[in-house]
């Protein structure tokens, strides 16, 4: 391993890293600036012009605030529920392709931290993993509406996670790959997998909504139950820390939707802008393209938040357990006819 | 170097076993579980079986053991609720895991170190390999054993749906 490599993956962690905290700074600014244009409101509009220094202002805030410990929690996993919050939440970046390859002088650096040749099982194990921030901060906590709340998001992830994998198994029948970057790659120009796969990118859809805690599957934060849901008891940066990693979530969630079903970096016309723009801007203009799509689904996250009332706790498992994991089932068996019929004739 | 490696993650994997025997709260026995089970995901890496460990690690880490820490979420055990065991039992627990370490003892002294296994496909563990290995000369077992599985949810469905044709 030379050092030139580790250098150049550094670089590249730190990048992402910091483009991921940014992103979900400004996710907070747009929720709210998104929120008061559905509700015919102005928004935050004092700090800065359009108030865009809104989010350092609520970061400075939430630093300076009181950090209060429970004395009855569980001091230790109490400070460790926040952590492994974001914790799971940034690492599901590390397998993202962000663009082809960029070559700077006669070297290609791949803009991409790792692919590893399980990449969508990678993603699938962190989504999974994310649970444990919020059932460890719930528990600590030491109470009964925290403790409900870790029990509902513990169900909730469970329940959706088995529906997202069975709508990946029918994405993976048509990419014949598990590896994020080759998935991307097919999807050249046009070829978007959401145009043969469009009930699977549903399903996969609306699982990501609940994996994520976002209206309207929000119920671990049902202020209307359970106070503040997990982190009734968090307060200062701890509590920041939880609303992060939410935001962070759902721009990872936001990415493996856009590399996954909707192309990544790829565009239409892409060739003959390789070819106007060279082999060394042509990739950013792609890795431009793709945070567009994030964007999108950013944004689309916010406008479902502020649109759809929340689900009861018996809707949220029967729409699970007997809407979508049967429709995945059946959208497998749907795609696998339909390639085995294609391979026949 | 991955010799190191393997021998850190070896004693992270002991000690973190250990501890889910000896921490005192059934919450963080189940946390050290899990954490013994994610050493156990990079012990997979380390032998390039990226598929397993990978497995280990969504259904292990992220499905059962979501499952356990639930199940004792709710249950809400402490010492209080822990009903006092009389001497008694406690010394037949001594007899019999003393017995246990005879017989381990016994047999391990007997036991002698085979070559090390050296695979003849070093990939094996990659995806594409393994789908081919199940899929082709283990297409029977692997089947058979993903009836059993549906067996198994069946019955479980059954369970909990007795109650209701009763009442």
């Amino acid at each position: 391993m030379d050092s030139g490599f580790i250098i150049e993956k550094f670089l590249l962690v730190a990048v992402i890293f910091g483009i991921s905290l940014l992103i979900a700074m400004y996710s907070t600014y747009a929720e709210r600036k998104v929120a008061a244009y559905l509700q015919d409101r102005l928004g935050p509009d004092r700090a800065g012009p359009f108030g865009i220094l809104q989010p350092l202002a609520d970061g400075v805030k939430m630093f300076m605030k009181e950090e209060i410990i429970p004395t009855t929690s569980n001091r230790w996993l109490f400070v460790v529920g926040p952590g492994l919050a974001l914790l799971c939440a940034c690492i599901g970046t590390a397998v993202i392709p962000w663009g082809s390859p960029m070559v700077i002088g006669d070297k290609v650096v791949p803009l991409q931290v790792s692919d590893i040749n399980v990449g969508v099982l990678y993603i699938f194990g962190v989504v999974s993993l994310g649970v444990y921030g919020v059932m460890i901060g719930g528990w600590a906590s030491n109470n009964k509406y925290s403790l409900l709340s870790a029990i509902r998001a513990a169900s909730q992830n469970i329940s959706y996670e088995i529906a997202m994998g069975l709508s990946i198994i029918a994405l993976l029948l048509i990419t014949n790959t598990l590896s994020l970057k080759e998935i991307v790659d097919q999807q050249h120009g046009w070829r978007w997998n959401v145009l043969y796969q469009p009930l699977g990118f549903i399903i996969f859809m609306v699982c990501s909504f609940a994996e994520t805690n976002r209206a309207p599957f929000d119920l671990p934060e049902c202020e209307t139950e359970l106070i503040g849901g997990y982190h009734t008891e968090y307060s200062s940066m701890k509590l920041g820390f939880y609303l992060f990693a939410e935001y962070i979530n759902m721009f990872v969630s936001s990415a493996v939707m856009a590399a996954l079903y909707f192309g990544g970096y790829n565009y239409p016309g892409m060739d003959s802008m390789a070819e106007i723009l060279g082999p060394t801007w042509a990739p950013l203009f792609g890795t431009g393209i793709f945070f567009l799509k994030i964007f999108a689904f950013i944004f689309f996250f916010m406008w479902v938040r502020w649109t759809i009332p929340r689900f009861r706790y018996d809707q949220l498992m029967n729409l699970g357990w007997k809407g979508l994991i049967p429709l995945a089932i059946a959208n497998i068996i749907v795609t696998g006819i339909v390639i085995a019929v294609i391979e026949k004739f | 170097m991955s010799t190191q490696v393997f021998y850190f993650v070896a004693t992270l994997s002991i000690i973190f076993s250990l501890m889910v025997i000896f921490a005192k709260n059934p919450i963080h026995s189940v946390l050290y579980l899990i954490l013994t089970f994610f050493t156990f995901t990079v012990h997979y890496v380390l032998l390039n079986a990226q598929f397993l460990a990978v497995v280990n690690f969504i259904v292990y880490m992220g499905a059962i053991m979501v499952l356990f820490l639930f199940v004792l979420m709710l249950l809400n055990l402490n010492k209080d609720t822990e009903p006092a065991k009389s001497p008694l039992i406690k010394i037949i627990g001594v007899i019999a895991g003393g017995c246990l370490v005879v017989t381990l003892i016994g047999s391990l002294k007997s036991a002698s170190i085979t070559s090390p296994l050296i695979l003849k496909n070093q990939e094996l563990g990659l995806v594409e390999n393994l789908g081919k290995e199940l899929f082709g000369p283990f297409l029977l077992p692997f089947e058979l054993s993903s009836l059993l599985l549906l067996a198994a949810m069946v019955g479980a469905v059954l369970l909990s749906k007795r109650d209701e044709v009763e009442a």
